[in-house]
């Protein structure tokens, strides 16, 4: 069939174990339901395939998202494989035959942890196909130009070419701005004194009140070392901003942190050393408290409402939210409120530092609330000034202390912020949730590497796409439909309240497509939905007009416009198993996953490379496209709609799925 | 007795009113029978601010008298001069708002201080203020409620032929707290069914609230029955209930206590359907909390939403210790097992607790809103709420006397008309398309039932509305909401009707804490008011042109 033939292309097998068959798919959920299928290994998927030939639905898991298999031990029914993937689904497997389990674990496991960076999926894909359109996609930002829009250069601020051929400080991208006054053996000066070589430069310049956020890394002032040059930087930054007499050093850390690196010959700024500086510790906790809150979190799994609100708690998840964006408004507060300037740092400069200037940035300008203002912002705070990537999201299997979920928590601020201000966002939760899931995916060479330097070393450009126009070019599903760009939320800096109440725990992200829970359900998903088919009943009015007796086909009835998003927000169907609330001690209730998280876009499921730039999500399903009979609607919910079934069914056939 | 004698003084020039929302206000407070009347003297045009005494939960005072007698200075100083002695007094209302008064001179601020506490916990139902309301747009002719248990079996003709609708309860002797007429099985006659009240506490014998077309399956519910401590038995009340599961083999019971509190209610003359004597029914144990383990649960929950500390991990446990959500969680959950029961297993089922009057009606109108699309519409939503909580006797009066605030030692308070709207705006929340309503009305029937210019949420049942002629002397609320104009602003503009049953999620994510209503005095809660216009706009901006073009069309 049409679809063997796409595996047969698309699979690169390992020798020995490509195919298996029989391979139950377990539902998570009470009903441990099971499904049988073919389970087929490629170099880039894990491809689970129906036998139902009613609906052969399919659920694709990429190995780079995948991160743990795990087998329990050996039943008389077979052998288990539990896949946990880095966005939080999970996936259950019956193998019949244990040898085939052993062997899938170990392929898997060797799959999943990639040794080079060429094994990487944009690296291994047919990446250069084309030279053309690869190449347009790396043009499709230009930071420049943000700098340019923020009005930088100006007298001020000035490009200063130091950093060229990355000589000053290798982590940082070659063009750096910095106040006019700081002459070149001042920046040599203040690196040498710096972290890493991390000196103090522009990232944000605030036009109406002509202050500025400045970063760089902790000083190396020990107990008393201190350095002219550096004293010289911090007093040119603060002279490029006319108005104010001081300016404020935001250090990220819990103090006693700061002061504990003094021991280490680094440290923070000596208040008697520098004059008009005004130091303020904020407390975001270090990459290692993140990294296991963030497991607490994703632990959490219980039907009682005191522990799931007790393991919230201590997991002190959204505590660390809350003191990220407390930086954030701190920063935003002092450049907008103030009109005073702001050098952040932690202490190397690229994990706190980049989350807090970042969210003031978010805060004080609305074009970082659209989706190309974001693209830009992560492209700017995020990769050119060098947030460690590969390490942080274990691109290569590397030192497990080195990972922390550190975008995670800045993607989740933002998630915060659109919350409480739902008028504020050109984009959706969805757009968040897929830029963060292509941080870990590596299915674009955008976030590679871990500096810009070694970004150009590996020539990335040239040989992989960028990430940017095809979340561009999906745009449509990321929209949110309450964004205005005149509203009074959209204007000017955003004043989040930021008491605890505020936060909450981001279910689209951790609780994702938990079988029994409704789909998401926001009124912004069914205002798209709104929105198209208004302009799909236009359409139809106007073919209508123009064909005028053409029948009955079209009565005007919602129910049976094709290509409404199954808007419906719960399984309100009959045949899918409603919430277990017949036990008072329910067991685990396991989110289930199983579930893709895009439509299929390729047109001609032949088509290799379509095919391949095209699955861009980590687990992706092309049953409406099997089943359909060439239907071919996008339904940027598709998978949450297998789950409402009966609902869309009486939509009629827009998804292809009816109620049993 | 008039109201005047509790006034003794009405008016108070150059008060500062502090609330939300607004930067503190100058003007002149004015004390009448029911109201509270802030006006900002010369100022802009705006009207008075209004304020119901009966809103008023809780009043604190507090005085300053730094010079002695300060009458002398303050009367000839003018305005400008500031008073120095004076008074604030704090109000916490039942709608959850809290409201500040600075008042010139301690002795009025005393005297109003009084005023507010004797008017605001007037208990006699005649004088309240639904009795003096008289809207021009609405007459005391007009129909009191939106529909009689007649009229209500008059549209479901599919069960004329197995159920009848009984008048035994007309001069409400059989059962006070049950409305006059009743839905029960045909085959049941008046005489059955007045024994088998006897053997129900407060007379209430299982009644029809719910027929599921699907499945022809109904909803039940009653109170508990009184075997006692010598398991007595009561032929009629099986009769009755073996006439609900007529032809098939098996029915469920719900008892919202658990197992343990149904055996010991026994001793207390209560008990529960013994499964030797009620052949064919099932019964099932969920622990429902109601009375005062709900109404401290609110008072936690309101105090917790009112801390200004930056603790997130306060917060949290200050939530959870509320357990106000674990509530919400175990009521929609019995609600989906009911539902679960009619809908899939096909299934009739009694749903009760002891009274009757809380948890059951909890868990049986949340059924019907999971399984019945017409009780999602608008008008619907509020016939559900007359047949199941107005008419089937939930005590409001009682029950709603006093809210979060009151330092009142609790009698029968308890919120379980606000954890219901709670656990329905968290349906409306996980399935935006299926309610015909909106938030607002929800927040609008939160504010009503505490204090209201309506009489529908006024005594404790049928009987009591009745002798004390609330019927004729009082304006309905729910036909004022469903008046052209209110009906647009609290309808669902995303509203799409479907017929199939909507089963809540009750994972702990999935339900979230009701910021419209607890945290509704915050800033937080504009900015999502603010969402919701916008939907509107969107909403009505894409049908608006089409409609139009649409009507071209065809014409």
């Amino acid at each position: 069939t049409e679809n063997c033939k796409l595996y047969s292309r698309l699979l690169i097998l390992y020798p020995g174990y490509g195919v298996v068959e029989n391979v139950r798919l377990i539902d998570r959920t009470v009903s441990r339901k099971a499904t049988v299928g073919t389970l087929y290994l490629s170099a880039t998927h894990t491809i689970f395939v129906e036998n139902n030939p009613e609906t052969r639905k399919e659920t694709w898991v990429l190995h780079s998202l995948v991160a743990s298999v795990e087998r329990p031990p050996t039943t008389p029914s077979g052998s288990h494989l539990v896949i946990r993937t880095k966005n939080f689904q999970v996936l259950e497997l019956l193998v019949p035959q244990e040898r085939d389990a052993t062997d899938i674990h170990a392929s898997l496991a060797r799959l999943s942890r990639p040794e080079k960076y060429s094994e990487l999926y944009c690296l291994s894909i047919n990446p250069t196909a084309n030279k053309e359109e690869r190449e347009e996609s790396w043009s499709f930002l230009d930071l420049q130009a943000d700098y340019r829009r923020m009005g930088v250069p100006n007298n001020l601020w000035v490009g200063t070419p130091a950093n060229s051929e990355y000589r000053v400080c290798d982590t940082y991208p070659s063009e750096l701005f910095v106040p006019k006054s700081a002459t070149p053996p001042v920046i040599v000066g203040s690196s040498k004194f710096r972290s890493r070589g991390r000196f103090p430069v522009l990232t944000y310049f605030h036009q109406d009140t002509l202050a500025s956020i400045c970063r760089c890394s902790q000083p190396l002032s020990g107990f008393s070392a201190r350095s002219q040059e550096d004293e010289q930087m911090m007093q040119a930054i603060m002279k490029a901003n006319p108005g104010s007499e001081y300016i404020y050093v935001v250090d990220t850390r819990p103090k006693l942190n700061a002061m504990a690196n003094r021991a280490a010959g680094k440290g923070y700024e000596n208040e008697d050393h520098y004059t008009n500086i005004k130091l303020q510790f904020i407390g975001i906790e270090n990459i290692h408290v993140m990294r296991n809150s963030q497991q607490k979190i994703i632990d959490i799994k219980t039907p009682s409402m005191g522990d799931f609100l007790w393991g919230l708690e201590s997991s002190g998840w959204l505590k660390h939210i809350k003191a990220v964006l407390d930086a954030g408004v701190f920063i935003a507060k002092a450049v907008a409120e103030e009109g005073v300037s702001v050098v952040v740092h932690c202490s190397d400069g690229w994990d706190r530092t980049a989350q807090a200037c970042s969210l003031a940035s978010v805060l004080l300008d609305p074009y970082y609330r659209t989706m190309k203002g974001l693209m830009l912002l992560i492209e700017r705070d995020w990769v050119s000034f060098g947030h460690k990537f590969s390490h942080r999201y274990n691109h290569l299997d590397g030192d497990p202390k080195e990972v922390s979920p550190v975008i995670d928590q800045f993607v989740e601020c933002v998630w915060q912020l659109s919350e409480q201000f739902p008028c504020a966002f050109e984009f959706n939760e969805r757009f968040l949730i897929q830029l963060r899931r292509h941080v870990y995916s590596c299915q674009y060479g955008n976030f590679l590497g871990n500096s810009q330097k070694e970004r150009r070393d590996m020539r990335l450009r040239e040989r992989t796409y960028s990430l940017w126009p095809q979340l561009w070019k999906d745009r449509a599903q990321y929209v949110n439909p309450l964004y205005r760009a005149d509203h009074t939320q959209t204007q000017g800096m955003l004043r989040p309240n930021t008491t605890p109440y505020c936060f909450k725990m981001w279910k689209g992200m951790y609780n994702r497509l938990e079988k029994s829970a409704p789909p998401r359900h926001s009124p912004a998903d069914l205002l798209t939905a709104v929105r198209e088919e208004t302009q799909q009943l236009e359409q139809e009015l106007t073919n209508h007009q123009e064909v005028a007796p053409r029948g009955t086909a079209h009565s005007g009835t919602k129910q049976e416009r094709p290509g409404r998003p199954a808007p419906s927000t719960g399984d309100g169907s009959v045949d899918s198993p409603p919430h277990d609330y017949r036990s008072t001690q329910r067991g685990p209730p396991d989110p289930a996953m199983t579930l893709p998280l895009g439509p299929p876009k390729g047109s001609d499921p032949d088509d290799l490379s379509s095919a391949c730039s095209d699955i861009e999500s980590g687990v992706i399903d092309l049953s409406s496209r099997s089943s359909s009979g060439g239907d071919d609607c996008k339904d940027p919910e598709s998978d949450e709609a297998i789950y409402c079934p009966a609902w869309s069914g009486t939509r009629g056939p827009d998804t292809g799925r009816l109620p049993c | 007795m008039e109201f005047s004698e509790h006034i003794k003084t009405a008016n108070v020039e150059d008060v500062v009113l502090r609330r939300p929302f607004y930067q503190p206000t100058k003007g002149t407070l004015c004390v009448t029978g029911h109201h509270l009347i802030f006006s900002n003297r010369g100022g802009d045009s705006a009207r008075p601010f209004l304020l119901l005494l009966r809103n008023i939960d809780a009043i604190e005072k507090s005085v300053e008298n730094l010079l002695g007698y300060s009458r002398l200075f303050s009367s000839t100083g003018q305005s400008q001069r500031p008073s120095v002695s004076s008074g604030t007094i704090t109000l916490k209302c039942k709608d959850l708002c809290v409201l500040q008064l600075d008042i010139p001179g301690m002795e009025e601020c005393l005297n109003i201080a009084s005023s507010i506490e004797s008017l605001s916990s007037l208990e006699t139902v005649s004088e309240m203020y639904p009795f003096f309301y008289r809207p021009p747009f609405l007459s005391l002719q007009d129909q009191w409620g939106l529909s009689s248990t007649e009229q209500h079996y008059a549209q479901m003709k599919e069960i004329h032929d197995g159920w009848r609708v009984s008048q035994v309860n007309r001069d409400y002797s059989v059962s006070p707290s049950y409305p006059p007429a009743v839905i029960v099985p045909h085959s049941i006659d008046d005489e059955t069914l007045v024994k088998a009240a006897r053997f129900r506490q407060g007379g209430r014998f299982p009644v029809l609230c719910y027929y599921h077309r699907e499945t022809g399956t109904v909803i039940m519910r009653s109170s508990q029955p009184l075997s006692g401590a010598n398991r007595k038995r009561c032929r009629e009340d099986e009769l009755l209930l073996q006439a609900v599961i007529d032809g098939s083999e098996l029915g469920y019971i719900i008892d919202t206590r658990s197992s343990q509190q149904a055996q010991q209610a026994r001793m207390t003359g209560g008990g529960f359907e013994s499964k030797s004597c009620y052949r064919g029914w099932k019964r099932l144990h969920r622990q429902l909390e109601k009375g005062k383990v709900l109404q401290e649960s609110l008072i936690k929950l309101v105090e917790a939403c009112g801390d200004q500390s930056h603790s997130v991990d306060r917060w949290l446990s200050k939530l959870e210790n509320s357990k106000w959500l674990s509530h919400v969680q175990t009521a929609l959950s019995t609600a989906g097992l009911v539902a679960e029961c009619v809908e899939r297993d096909g299934h009739s089922v009694l749903v009760h607790g002891s009274e009757g009057t809380d948890t059951s009606l909890l868990v049986s109108s949340l059924a019907q809103l999971i399984l019945d699309p017409d009780s999602r519409t608008l008008a619907g939503f509020l016939g559900l709420l007359e047949r199941e909580w107005v008419q089937a006797g939930h005590p409001f009066q009682q029950r709603c006397a006093h809210s979060a605030y009151s330092h009142v030692r609790l009698r029968h308070e308890a919120p379980v008309f606000v954890l219901l709207l709670d656990c329905v705006w968290q349906l409306a929340r996980q399935f935006p398309l299926a309610m015909g309503f909106s938030e607002p009305l929800l927040l609008r029937l939160a504010k009503e039932v505490y204090a209201s210019d309506y009489g529908t949420f006024l005594c404790n049942s049928d009987q009591e509305r009745c002798v004390t002629g609330v019927k004729e002397r009082t304006h309905c609320l729910f036909q004022s909401l469903l008046r052209a104009n209110e009906r647009q602003h609290y309808s669902n503009p995303l509203y799409e009707r479907t017929e199939l049953a909507i089963w809540p999620s009750i994972q702990p994510p999935s339900l979230q804490l009701w910021k419209g209503l607890f945290l509704q005095w915050t800033d937080d809660a504009l900015h999502l008011v603010e969402a919701q216009k916008v939907i509107q706009n969107l909403v009505s901006q894409c049908h608006r042109p089409l409609n139009e073009k649409v009507e071209n069309t065809d014409g």
